[in-house]
């Protein structure tokens, strides 16, 4: 491990466009080992499309990302899963009919091994593999907060549980980053105090957080640092006090909101 | 759990005995039993790659060919091999995975109908295949067919003809029953095994959200490969236990219908449960054979003549049985426990 002031992603010009709309400009941001980096911006500014490139789901038009000193490579999702960068979705995506178990046991399958012969012959390291990934899925769902709907489908649970049981399937990958988009969204105030303990609790554990969120005093108490998008430009990166007096800032949300 | 043993035991009796009752009615039954075997094995290959990994596959029938046409060329007088069943049947297998591998390979990037109208495709170019490979070389002997092929022998005891043990005897077929059944506890318990593992967990995370699957880390592409190569193999073990059944194969046994059939055993009983694929399977085996004995009868005693013809009756009861099942069972007649647990936990809550 590296020192605390160490560089955990480096993205350089990263750029994409979908038709005419230019979705992200030449996105260069810095994010520190064990901070928590927030990335706001109003409705369409390109928060989402920035994690959809990150995370390799979209083809990027240009621009490099240097995870962990390395080039990381966007070209296959499962292989950004591999570097150690996790994300959960705006728009929740569980896997409606397994269970809360059983989708955080999904998040297992970068971390392990077992193939179709291990499983048709029950090997001894197939088994134990298999009781180590049981296992490990039912810690996470009790470090989320949810070891009591281990069984229940995913579709059943609550709004915010399933917010939950997300952050559980990424945190079983054991990534070093963790992008939450917007995950307060639709949460009421216990759910959010909630949410916020758990991030917290998370940068206390050694992860790096990387957060999209809408709910301004949010970010503002929880984030060492912010980068601001608007029109698919990062207009602003600093800590919260200074990125909130920032007259640019200011005008991307017309002005107020954001002094919230 | 006692109990669950019990009914086990009681089940396992029942089939071992059901072929001797079965040649007490007629040979034919013990023959319709066979092919329904057969139809549950293709099934299960099946339903790893629609129930499981929720990839539709219209040409699933092209891989019983392959097993099939291994079988005939490497059994019977028609290239003058003769190998024993316990090299061809794995060999079958490897190959059908094969093919399931590289027929499956340019269709990944497809979703849904798509996917559906290119392995219907590549079901039909398979069967072209059989049938116009005589010329210039004969390898599968074109739209004859291949006929003389070998039947299983195990050491000195061939499923050509009856022997009998302790008394009792045990024809072609009924010997072909056991075998199946035995193939067919094999094939249970790998399907179980792969539904309950890391591989399988997979394949559900792919239907249920790829992209939630691809950004929880799971290569998709060499998954989907895997589901298309795995339920391939077995209809690969189908084809050449088939081959040496029927001791005749020719491309009309690997029509579309026969694609489309195995689809509606898999929905019918219950995508991604094994129990309920295998209930589906024996429901479309049996219930139209019972049919084609029953309803000519039936309708002389009703009527005193034949009113509808027994396969357009058929045909009919079959498709109203499909839609009705769709319309008040859509999860299928009995459908993965997931789906299960959903239903009861919906109770629960609303209790
Ligand atoms: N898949 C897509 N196809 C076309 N346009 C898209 C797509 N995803 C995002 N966009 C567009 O890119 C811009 C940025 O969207 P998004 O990244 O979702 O914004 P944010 O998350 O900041 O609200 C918007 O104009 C949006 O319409
Ligand atoms: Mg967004």
């Amino acid at each position: 491990m590296s020192s605390s002031v160490a560089v955990l992603l480096e993205a350089c010009n990263v750029g994409k466009s979908f038709g005419g709309v230019q979705a992200l400009k030449d996105v260069s941001l810095t994010i520190r080992a064990n901070e928590i980096y927030g990335l706001i911006g109003p409705n369409g500014a390109g928060k989402t499309t920035f994690f959809n490139v990150l995370t390799g789901l979209y083809p990027r038009d240009g621009g490099e990302v240097l995870f962990d000193g390395r080039a990381l490579d966007l070209a296959n999702p499962y292989r950004v899963a591999e570097a150690g960068i996790a994300r959960t979705f705006q728009n929740i995506r569980l896997f409606g009919s397994m269970t809360a178990l059983e989708n955080v046991m999904v998040g297992r399958h970068v971390r392990t091994r077992a193939g179709v012969f291990g499983a048709i012959l029950r090997t001894p390291g197939q088994r134990a593999e298999e009781a180590a990934v049981k296992r490990r899925a039912q810690e996470l769902l009790h470090y989320v907060g949810i070891p009591h709907r281990a069984e229940a489908l995913a579709r059943h649970l609550s709004y915010g549980d399933q917010r939950r049981l997300e952050i559980a399937r990424a945190l079983a990958t054991e990534p070093k980053l963790l992008a939450l988009d917007e995950p307060a969204a639709g949460m009421n105030a216990t759910e959010t105090a909630g949410l916020r303990q758990l991030i917290e609790g998370l940068r206390a554990d050694g992860l790096t957080v990387l957060l999209i969120e809408h709910d301004v005093k949010l970010v503002m108490g929880l984030c060492d640092r912010v980068a601001v998008l608007d029109y698919g430009e990062k207009i602003a990166e600093d800590v919260p006090a200074v990125v909130q007096k920032d007259p640019k800032v200011i005008e991307a949300y017309l002005g107020g909101s954001i002094g919230g | 759990m006692n109990r669950k043993i019990l009914g086990f035991v009681l089940i396992g009796v029942a089939l071992l005995i059901l072929p001797h009752v079965l040649t007490q009615v007629g040979t034919a039954w013990v023959r319709i039993a066979n092919l329904a075997i057969l139809f549950i094995f293709l099934s299960l290959g099946l339903n790893i790659v629609v129930g499981m990994a929720g990839l539709l596959d219209l040409g699933y029938v092209a891989f019983y060919a392959v097993g099939a046409y291994l079988w005939a060329l490497l059994a019977s007088p028609h290239f003058g091999l003769h190998l024993p069943f316990w090299i061809i049947l794995p060999l079958g297998a490897l190959l059908a995975c094969i093919a399931g591998a590289v027929l499956g390979a340019p269709c990944l990037r497809l979703r849904g109908d798509y996917l559906a109208i290119v392995t219907l495709g590549f079901g039909e170019i398979v069967r072209i295949f059989m049938n116009n490979l005589s010329t210039p070389f004969n390898i599968t002997n074109g739209p004859k067919g291949i006929t003389g092929i070998d039947d299983v022998s195990i050491g000195s005891i061939s499923f050509a003809t009856t022997d009998s043990f302790f008394g009792i005897p045990f024809t072609g077929p009924v010997k072909y029953y056991y075998m199946l059944l035995a193939l067919l506890l094999l094939i249970i318990i790998v399907n179980l095994r792969l539904q309950n593992s890391r591989i399988g967990r997979a394949w559900v995370a792919i239907r249920e959200d790829e992209i939630a699957a691809k950004a929880a880390g799971i290569n998709t592409w060499n998954v989907k490969l895997l589901a298309f190569a795995m339920g391939a193999s077995f209809g690969g073990i189908a084809g050449g236990m088939f081959a040496a059944m029927q001791g005749f194969i020719s491309p009309e046994s690997f029509v579309l219908h026969e694609s489309i059939i195995i689809v509606a055993m898999v929905v019918l009983g219950g995508m991604g449960n094994v129990w309920g694929v295998i209930a589906g399977a024996l429901l479309l085996s049996f219930v139209p054979e019972i049919l084609r004995y029953t309803v000519e009868p039936v309708q002389m005693a009703l009527f005193g003549r034949q009113l509808v013809e027994p396969e357009v009756l058929r045909m009919l009861l079959f498709g109203a049985a499909l839609v009705l099942t769709m319309r008040f069972r859509p999860a299928g007649i009995w459908p993965e426990s997931r789906h299960r647990r959903e239903m009861s936990e919906a109770r629960g809550a609303g209790a």
